[in-house]
């Protein structure tokens, strides 16, 4: 099977949700460093009687095709997600968004975005 | 050149097919591949002569001995140490420069200064870095291409560089560097990381004048779990244990223990006796070769690779050991290696466990290849083959 689907690489060439906010309400920037995948995540959210969404997300990063495809077709899925959602997602979540099959040392980039998403929250409920 | 081809019928890994097609390994830097050779000996070990060394009065653990005893004597003799006393069998580089820096650590004083470079190996860097952080003293790193007189002072009490990169393959002139720290301060000791030379060129180290040196058996065709570190007779007297258990000691009460001399006051414990061994027919191997043959052979095909690859963004010397580190433009190193596998070709991706060196350079990631007696020209071939199926897919 081919990791670098169509799909993958449209969104690595073409990321979604790429760039900053406006006053994000939070932003958390980290890396990988044994790869050198870099991601900053910005995030408004929004607040319907106590129910926290997301209601903005952008993403800067440098790093391989598998971390930004990530990162591109998640900010996607978050919007309008409720972050108790949100902190939910899991590996499995994100292999099947990507649609692909990935080594172990691959799956640490593939989720790389998730992570730095669900700290933000966390920083955020602070 | 070398005849890669007919090496390569020695090293059973490229009967193996993955997917159909053969293996073109291009990452020695990391590990290098076993010959059979190798692999008999360290079984031949298992097989018959078992026993642990230096405690039976029995025929099996005689010959163990002897095995494990001769390899100390091969491995002194093929850097150029005159005294086998000096050489000591460790878990590995990181291991050997750790036990260096374990020992010098339990020295430093305050104003004492700890000297490295920018193109360290993190296993030349941390441990000093560490130390020096614990001792509270300076911690500086020469950037590589200032004089040392703006870097090694009085006070420098150690200097710990490497002879090669494992990035930039540039070959570090140990024996001026060497000399020029000790007209500085005589008493800075220096410590090379041959981790990288030892298995690709003749090493001399008296001829270099260096304090200690280490390196791996893993990567010079011989068994994983085995360093070494060749120290002076009269330095590795000065430094303390680095463990502390059996066979290290003379004598043991219960108010005190009296050591062995080195270089078994720094192996205690049962050591990886098969691996030792192993590293003995690995050595006999490169020497059967010869190492000016190797390092021509590694000379030919990094040119052939430097020649075919023009068009990347190459990074350190045209003079160079094995090993090229490189980025294509649009493309993650990780993407690289990523589309290499599908046709079976090794190469690294990422900072090479040398972070400082690639921030120095302003880049997060490289790929990189390398290179060993078993490298043919087909290989660089099969290489370039790959790059343009990532080009055509990513570009």
């Amino acid at each position: 099977m081919d990791i670098y689907r169509e799909i993958i690489l449209d969104h690595y060439k073409h990321p979604r949700n790429f760039g900053h906010l406006d006053k994000p309400d939070v932003k958390v920037e980290e890396g990988n460093v044994t790869c050198g995948d870099r991601i900053s995540i910005e995030i408004h959210f929004a607040n319907h009687n106590e129910r926290i969404t997301i209601n903005d997300i952008r993403f800067s990063a440098e790093g391989c095709a598998i971390s930004q495809a990530s990162a591109s077709m998640l900010t996607g899925k978050v919007i309008g997600m409720k972050t108790e959602d949100v902190m939910k997602l899991r590996t499995d979540d994100i292999l099947e968004m990507l649609g692909t099959t990935l080594t172990p040392s691959r799956i640490k980039c593939a989720m790389l975005s998730l992570e730095v998403l669900q700290k933000a929250i966390i920083q955020y409920g602070r | 050149m070398l005849d890669s081809h007919r090496i390569k019928q020695d090293f059973p890994i490229f009967a193996r097919k993955i997917n159909g097609r053969p293996i073109v390994y291009l990452d020695s830097t990391a590990t290098s591949l076993k010959p059979q050779a190798v692999i008999d000996k360290e079984n031949e070990y298992y097989t018959q002569y078992t026993a642990n060394i230096f405690r039976g009065i029995y025929t099996l653990s005689e010959e163990a001995t002897a095995e494990y005893e001769a390899v100390r004597v091969k491995v002194a003799k093929f850097i150029g140490a005159t005294n086998a006393d000096e050489i000591i069998f460790t878990r590995n580089t990181t291991e050997s420069i750790n036990l260096v820096a374990a020992g010098i650590g339990k020295t430093l004083q305050i104003g004492d200064e700890v000297v490295t470079s920018v193109m360290e190996h993190h296993s030349n860097f941390v441990p000093w870095q560490q130390r020096a952080m614990r001792k509270g003293v300076s911690f500086r790193v020469w950037n590589g291409e200032d004089s040392l007189e703006t870097i090694i002072t009085r006070r420098t009490k150690v200097f710990a560089i490497t002879a090669v990169s494992n990035v930039l393959g540039t070959i570090n002139p140990i024996k001026e560097i060497v000399q020029k720290v000790k007209s500085i301060n005589p008493q800075c000791l220096v410590v090379v990381d041959a981790a990288q030379a030892v298995p690709h060129m003749k090493v001399d180290v008296l001829d270099w004048g260096a304090d200690f040196a280490a390196f791996s058996s893993h990567k010079m065709l011989g068994p994983t779990g085995v360093g070494v570190l060749w120290g002076k007779k009269e330095e590795l007297e000065k430094l303390s244990p680095y463990q502390y258990g059996g066979e290290m000691i003379t004598e043991v009460y219960v108010e005190k223990t009296l050591f062995k001399p080195p270089p078994y006051k720094f192996e205690a414990g049962t050591p990886n006796i098969a691996g030792v061994i192993g590293l003995g027919a690995a050595i006999d191997y490169l020497e059967n070769l010869g190492m000016d043959a190797v390092r021509q052979h590694e000379k030919e095909i990094t040119s052939y690779a430097l020649a075919s690859l023009k068009y990347l963004t190459i990074y350190g010397p045209e003079e160079r050991c094995g090993v090229i580190a490189f980025t294509m433009k649009g493309v993650h190193a990780h993407d690289i290696a990523q589309v290499l596998d599908e046709d079976n070709i090794c190469i690294r991706s990422g900072n090479h466990c040398a972070m400082p060196l690639h921030t120095h350079l302003g880049i997060p990631a490289t790929a990189r290849i390398s290179f060993y007696i078993y490298t043919t020209k087909e290989d660089i071939d099969s290489l370039v083959e790959g790059l343009e199926k990532v080009k055509k897919k990513f570009l």
